[in-house]
């Protein structure tokens, strides 16, 4: 099998050249099936975890520092232990992937849904209870009928459910799906809506999952990415998984690099051990900027997070040096931006994502984000005014109050604000919102007051100019595309 | 529209057997009535109401917060184009303007044949591959102009046979036969698994079969 | 929350607010240890007596755990040991300025024409806490202005704040889901499911608490500004519970009735009966002036002289061919003086406040008492042996809702048929009519279930084992059936004593002060103070008299025969609200002369030759006494209209005709004699009545004990058809709901309701009315299929429109069989 190249069954995934954990199986065209995993030490970390006890195995996965995959970074093992010894106690797997520019659990869920669900398994017997909820995203057909089958086959096979690998040991995994928010990924906004509510977060604490999560009892939420090791973790041990890796991020992580690279793609990589720099422009990786083009700023760990530009290329992919220089690894999805971008209009992008998918539970975010849309569309439709540019910052600190996670300019003169922000809200949506706002304005404000000049002139002129400026990227808003017939939204 | 069909009844049973509370079936039950009639019919929600007991109203609440709920009815095909950061940056507001060209309706209208219902929406996991999009939430990547004409053609022609109609999400679903079900239990009555309690200690050599 | 009668007697957690060292409760949450330091947070979505969600965001205040100061929303945060609390920092201002900024964005401006311009928190917060101008120049969001949501409520939701208090209240407290949250983010909005409406009982709760004009509730819309008026404390008479309220007045008309927060009675929720039945006091058919029929003509307005002459005269023959029927709608003071007149004055123990639909006056008055936080106290076992509290005493049912869903009290039910409480009940014995005494005492341990008429084995053990003694048990005793005589009931108290020592009561009865009634005398063999007739010395009288007088079943069965010359309704409309149509109407058509004191021409009224005009609630000062044996005002609040006059002075006024001193001409003179002569009330200070909480639960002690007969021998299986059970619906075409034009139209059609496999055996065909035959009295009535009712009983309302249920039941009988047919069919 040729590495260090797309793979054509897996859209979007590079088979590049190191160490495989979680795509290991993924050059394989059958990789999905119950017959190609058993052919490839499947299942075999689970009749691993059964010749332990429950707690040995939990134990495993403390030391060998596995990290969740879901954007905190927190360590699985530890999570694990938060656990009060409390039945009847659940394990629900978070595969709600919809951070903007994360993309990496659904392949796991398509290629490998046997890997997830051994995963699933092992977690549920360390953990010991019996009933795991694996909730999928719901615009993900393809993997909530790869995992259904795949249930199916293990269901067969007494891989799951009544007396696996014939002991007495019963355990139930059920396929749950979503319906489209985003909102449903933050952990008790997923526990709401598995309880057949409305996908609202509830506030932490009381309501911490480990101790009161699903119908109010002891609940861990783990990533898909995060189980999906289980099954190479148990067969190879603590020890051999942390020879990858650096010592504070152990292992590898899969990442998204999209936008203006030439090789975008889905990369298992070490991750602590190679920077910025070495992922959008090594030959292993996304081989550089595309031609013609110069970086402008990446956004480094999901839609959520504050911006990146040239001056942090330099960092290596470690959650804790990430954070400190003011943004997040978050969920490995790395979007990188060149000079083509228009700063406002990405960030009204942004902004426009969060807006449309708060839940609406928290005043500020409700109300907070649908108006940093609305002034930012203004902007663009060239009604801005100058007072609307620290109108932005200030609505954003009504939300996210403080001074915000942002990176250094060192030309600039202007330092580093750790992650996380704070917020006036009951999870991260909102504050999100203030991301894009605060890393824009803060780099490119002369593109703001730039709009906002050109709001005097000729309307026209202004939309024509700015596409013309922005290689085709423009606002496109032509005589065609307004004279087509509405359709009620 | 409708009720369930009794056919869809027995099914919509068994799924809400497999959780400890039934209205935890709520969406899978919601995504099951859109798959009878295309949308999630107002007597179809009566209809769940009773079935997991509750409120319509709540149903309705909770219908209503997802966005691939449609309470109206929509095309055959709803095709999805991601407008979000990554295919932003590689087109994806000029594919929507596209379509909207092609198909002659704005974002949330239905063509005039009933075929084909148009959405923006947001990221859609194939950040890698944009512009992309989704019909009934099956992936098209990497899709220009021209592919986009080309699936509209097809789309209409019934050429996409691989493309089931609005509604349908899963063709393969879960199925636990009821002697490999490892027993589901309300909160309520649920206890400690009896397996877990009898092996705090290290089994002793077992070995397991597949 | 929980309701405690004694919550301070944990230790203290010290915090610091606001630079001060305070003290919190244990599991206090902050917003509340602030509020009772004087430190008020301002809040939108939080209520006391609701879950905290914690989403309008208003109540953040920065609160330093020991890692420095940060936001934390008050409502959600139990005040723990030494955290430091700045309710005034820059932080907490700017945050508070924010969600102010924030709610108002898309907040219309149309404080001038909304019905809580003035009382509106949202404007209140804004003017303390919020910014000077909105910097929001974009289109607000729209939504078609008021719509409908029930018969009683609109909903405006461009000023709705989505705080989630209404959709709250009608989830967890009223257990009727029937609004809930629509859309999501911005969009989102509280609605009802398309043509459900928010029909709860208890939907105009939502106004009072709704924190802006979003909710409004129809009959005050546009009625009035809040500064217009005028309010007293007093107590809700729509049943006995005696929900506390506030009673609001404009230029001399009832406006509005709010729900007070009484910690011991209704925690501020109301029935929609208790907060819109104020309406009855303005309709035009009150009768306003006294009213004569001269010889066989019809009734004309006459002056109060005359009528009271007229009734006067009637009142003077044998006291024994003299009766009183009514009287819980009278208020204390008015119960004492009509007690007075009739027995102490005239001399006739004919009296009867309850109409055949209550409790035996001596178990009413005997057994000993439960007050409702007792009842509702965490961790004890109710028996329900009564009616569906939804529909007969809503504000209690709210009580005993919490009770069971948030702080663990169990509830066996000992009734006819299913209640609105059943989901939530622990153990459940539906009992045909005539067993639930033999079932009550089957609780017995050592009992065999086969003497528990076929009740669920599982059910019987279920209660039984509740019933063990290791719980507190307390009974919530009314009148569940109709058409099933009391004795009973009164079998299953008796069982539920011997089986439970210590065991107390709540007697859930429907009708307003009838327990008041009942503790005045006005009952037959009783004097006031619950003092049995025979052998009692009641100085203050000129006599007691000399015999034990009939119920009103005796009453009306005299009457008929000729041997009552005289009946007084005091508010009562036998003609519609006895239970045995045909007895009334022969009963009320033979008597000589029937004087009415009422605020309307009833049907009975209609057949009076005396009118006298009585002042409603609202209209005249008094107190009530409530199912706990709670004392509390009940106080005017608008002059009555006319010459109506408060039902004491009607008393009076005859008194004078009869050409006698009653012994009082102010209220407190009759205070004073009312405290002087019922020992129960010896301790009450009338003076601090009205600025008491929640007015003194009076010690209800007997110098009698109650004694129970053997039980009733439960009647013969029947294989006469079916088993009848008779029942209220709190919407009905009574007098008060029909007087109030919003209430008017929410009483359901009459309805027969059967058991699905019932109809199957009779072989009823949907579409085709049922004829119900009992001895040959037939009645046609449309039926439903309906699995709640229990096999082999039937079901209906009475007082609903469409069928008189009366026509099926004749006093005295122990239960009623029916046959049931298909119209059309032959049987």
């Amino acid at each position: 099998m040729a590495t260090n190249t797309y793979v054509a069954h897996a859209p979007g995934y590079v088979d590049n050249d190191g160490p495989k954990i979680v795509t290991r199986r993924f050059a394989d065209p059958e990789s999905h099936t119950l017959e190609r995993y058993l052919a490839t030490e499947g299942y075999d970390g689970l009749r691993k975890a059964m010749s332990m006890a429950p707690a040995e195995v939990a134990n495993l996965v403390k030391d060998a520092v596995l990290l969740g995959r879901g954007g905190a970074g927190f360590p699985a093992g530890v999570k694990w232990g938060f656990m009060p010894p409390v039945w009847p106690r659940y394990l629900v797997v978070n595969g709600d992937e919809s951070e903007p520019g994360t993309y990496k659990d659904r392949l796991l869920m398509e290629r490998d849904p046997h890997q997830l669900i051994e995963g699933c398994v092992i977690a549920c017997y360390a953990l010991g209870l019996n009933q795991c909820f694996l909730y999928v995203r719901g615009e993900m057909a393809l993997a909530q009928e790869r995992i259904a089958q795949a249930l199916n086959d293990a269901y067969a096979n007494n891989f799951v459910g009544k007396g696996i690998l014939g002991t007495d040991v019963d355990i139930d995994v059920v396929l749950h799906w979503g319906a489209g928010a985003y909102i449903v990924g933050e952990e008790t906004a997923l526990i709401e809506s598995l309880e057949g509510n409305r996908g609202m977060p509830r506030l932490k604490p009381p309501f911490f999952p480990a101790a009161k999560g699903l119908y109010l009892k002891p609940t861990i939420v783990n990533n898909v990415e995060t189980l999906s090791n289980l099954n190479w973790l148990l067969i190879n041990g603590a020890d051999a998984y942390k020879q990858y890796g650096s010592e504070k991020s152990p292992g590898t992580r899969m990442l998204a690099v999209s936008g203006h690279v030439k090789r975008p793609g889905v990369y298992e990589v070490e991750a602590g051990n190679i920077s910025f720099r070495d992922l959008f422009y090594g030959e292993n990786y996304c081989q550089g900027i595309r031609d013609g083009h110069e970086l402008k700023m990446f956004i480094p760990g999901g839609g959520s997070a504050p911006w990146f530009f040239g001056d942090q290329l330099d960092l290596k992919l470690e959650a804790s040096d990430v954070g400190a220089a003011g943004s997040m690894l978050g969920s490995g999805a790395l979007v990188v931006m060149d000079d083509s971008t228009d700063a406002v209009r990405a960030c009204l992008r942004l902004v426009r994502f969060y807006a449309r998918e708060s839940c609406g539970k928290c005043t500020p975010c409700r109300e907070g984000t649908s108006w940093e849309e609305k002034i930012l569309e203004r902007i663009l439709d060239g009604h801005g005014r100058q007072e609307d540019i620290d109108l932005l910052l200030s609505v954003g600190a009504q939300i996210s109050p403080g001074r915000y996670p942002a990176a250094s300019f060192e030309d600039a003169g202007l330092s580093a604000v750790p992650f996380p922000p704070r917020q006036t809200t009951i999870c991260p949506l909102g504050p999100s919102s203030v991301a894009p706002i605060v890393s824009a304005i803060r780099r490119f404000r002369s593109e703001f007051e730039a709009k906002i000049v050109l709001d005097h002139g000729d309307h026209d002129e202004v939309d024509h100019d700015h596409e013309d400026n922005h290689d085709g990227h423009g606002h496109a808003h032509d005589a065609d595309a307004t004279a087509v017939a509405a359709g009620g939204h | 529209m409708s009720r369930l069909t009794p056919e869809n009844e027995l099914l919509a049973s068994e799924i809400i057997s497999r959780y400890p509370r039934p209205k935890s079936a709520l969406i899978p039950l919601l995504h099951l009535a859109q798959e009878q009639d295309g949308y999630v019919a107002d007597d179809a929600m009566e209809h769940l109401a009773e079935l997991v007991g509750i409120t319509p109203a709540e149903v309705l609440g909770t219908c209503s917060f997802y966005e691939m709920f449609k309470r109206e009815p929509v095309g055959r095909y709803l095709l999805n184009i991601c407008t979000n950061i990554a295919c932003q940056l590689t087109g994806g507001e000029e594919l929507l303007h596209e379509a909207e060209k092609v198909l002659g309706v704005r974002p949330g209208g239905t063509t005039a044949d009933g075929m084909i219902t148009l959405e923006d929406v947001e990221c859609i996991a194939a950040c890698t591959e944009g512009p992309c999009l989704q019909v009934n939430y099956r992936y098209e990547y990497r899709v220009d102009p021209a592919g986009l004409r080309k699936l509209v053609d097809d789309l209409r022609s019934g050429a996409r046979t691989d493309i089931p109609h609005h509604g349908t999400l899963q063709r393969v679903r879960q199925h636990i036969p009821a002697d490999r079900l490892g027993g589901i239990e309300a909160p309520e009555v649920a206890g400690t698994p009896a397996w877990f309690t009898a092996r705090q200690a290290p089994p002793s050599e077992q070995k397991a079969g597949s | 929350m929980t309701a405690t009668d004694n919550p301070q007697t944990t230790t203290g957690v010290p915090f610091t607010l606001n630079g001060k060292a305070v003290e919190a409760r244990k599991d206090e949450l902050l917003i509340d240890a602030a509020d009772r330091h004087g430190v008020h947070i301002p809040r939108f979505c939080y209520h006391p007596r609701m879950n905290p969600v914690g989403m309008c965001r208003m109540c953040l205040v920065d609160v330093d755990m020991g890692r420095g100061p940060g936001l934390q929303p008050a409502c959600m945060m139990p005040v723990t040991p030494d955290i430091k609390v700045d309710t005034e920092s820059e932080a907490t201002k700017s945050a508070q300025d924010g969600v102010l900024e924030f709610l108002l964005i898309n907040h219309p401006l149309d404080c001038p024409v909304c019905d809580k311009g003035g009382e509106c928190p949202l404007q209140d917060n804004t003017l303390s806490f919020g910014p000077g101008e909105s910097r929001f120049v974009e289109e607000k969001r729209h939504y078609e202005k008021p719509i409908p949501i029930s018969p009683l409520v609109d909903l405006d939701r461009e000023r709705c704040i989505l705080c989630d208090r209404c959709t709250r209240f009608a989830k967890e407290v009223a257990g009727d889901p029937l609004i809930h949250f629509i859309g999501r983010g911005a969009q989102t909005q509280v609605n009802t499911f398309p043509d459900h409406p928010f029909s709860s009982y208890f939907s105009g709760n939502t106004v009072q608490i709704c924190p802006v004009g979003a909710l409004l509730a129809q009959p005050y819309r546009f009625k009035a500004r809040p500064w217009d008026l005028e309010t007293v404390e007093s107590t809700s008479a729509v049943d006995t519970t005696g929900a506390r309220v506030l009673v609001q007045s404009s230029r001399n008309q009832l406006t509005r009735i709010l729900g007070l927060d009484s910690d011991a009675v209704n925690w501020g929720w109301l029935s929609d009966k208790d907060r819109f039945a104020y309406q009855v006091t303005e309709s035009e058919n009150r009768v306003t002036e006294p009213m004569l029929r001269r010889g066989g003509d019809d009734l004309t307005p006459s002056r109060w002289s005359d009528a009271t002459k007229t009734a006067a005269r009637a009142l003077r023959g044998d006291p024994a061919r003299v009766a009183v029927l009514g009287g819980a709608r009278l208020n204390i003071e008015g119960q004492y003086a009509w007690a007075k007149l009739m027995k102490g004055v005239i001399g006739t123990d004919h009296v009867d406040c309850q109409l055949s639909d209550g409790l035996p006056a001596p178990m009413a008055l005997g057994l000993p008492r439960a007050t409702i936080n007792q009842v509702c106290a965490p961790g004890g076992v109710v028996v329900l042996l009564g009616p569906d509290p939804k529909e007969e005493l809503p504000t209690l049912y709210l009580r005993l809702r919490h009770a069971i869903v948030e702080d663990g009290v169990s509830l066996i039910e000992l009734t006819p048929r299913p209640t609105s409480l059943s989901d939530l009940a622990a153990a459940r014995l539906h009992c045909v009519p005539g067993t639930v005494g033999q079932v009550a005492a089957a609780l017995a341990p050592g009992v065999s279930n086969e003497s528990a008429d076929a009740q669920p084995a599982d059910q019987m053990t279920a209660a039984r084992a509740l019933l063990d003694g290791s719980r507190p048990v307390t009974v919530v005793l009314g009148r569940a059936n109709l058409a099933e005589s009391a004795r009973y009931t009164a079998d299953a108290v008796g069982a539920l004593q011997r089986l439970v020592p210590g065991v107390t009561f709540l007697p859930a009865l429907r009708r307003g002060n009838v327990l008041g009634g009942l503790e005045m005398g006005l009952t037959a063999g009783f004097l006031p103070g619950g003092v049995r007739r025979a052998g009692a010395n009641f100085p203050a009288w000129p006599f007691v008299p000399d015999f034990d007088g009939k119920d009103a079943d005796g009453i009306m069965r005299a009457a008929a025969n000729g041997e009552i010359d005289t009946i007084v309704l005091l508010g009562a409309d036998p003609m519609e609200d006895y239970p045995d149509a045909a007895l009334a109407k022969a009963a009320l058509e033979r008597v000589s002369t029937l004087i009415a004191v009422d605020a309307f021409v009833t049907s009975s009224a209609a057949e009076a030759d005396v009118i006298l005009p009585a002042a409603l609630f609202g209209e005249s000062d008094g107190s009530f006494l409530n199912l706990e044996g709670r004392l509390s005002p009940m106080l005017a609040k608008v002059t009555p209209p006319g010459q109506a006059k408060a039902d004491w002075m009607v008393a009076v006024e005859l008194a004078t005709a009869l050409g006698i001193d009653l012994g009082f001409v102010t209220l407190a003179e009759l205070r004073a004699e009312l405290s002087s002569m019922a020992t129960t009330f010896a301790s009450v200070d009338w003076n601090r009545l009205a600025s008491a909480d929640d007015g003194p639960v009076l010690p209800l002690k007997r110098q009698w004990v109650l004694e129970f007969g053997d039980a009733a021998t439960p009647p013969a299986p029947s294989s006469y058809g079916l088993r009848l059970v008779v029942d209220h619906k709190l919407w009905d075409q009574g007098t008060m709901a029909q007087e109030s034009p919003s209430l008017a139209g929410l009483a359901p059609p009459a309805l027969l309701h059967l058991n699905p496999a019932d109809v199957e055996a009779l072989g009823l065909s949907e579409g085709t009315p049922a004829i119900i035959d009992r001895d040959g009295a037939t009645l046609e009535a449309p039926w439903v299929a309906d699995p709640s009712v229990v096999p082999r009983t039937a079901r209906m309302a009475i007082r609903l429109p469409g069928f008189d249920v009366r026509s099926l039941l004749t006093v005295g009988r122990s239960v009623t069989n029916i046959l049931i047919r298909a119209a059309g069919g032959t049987h």
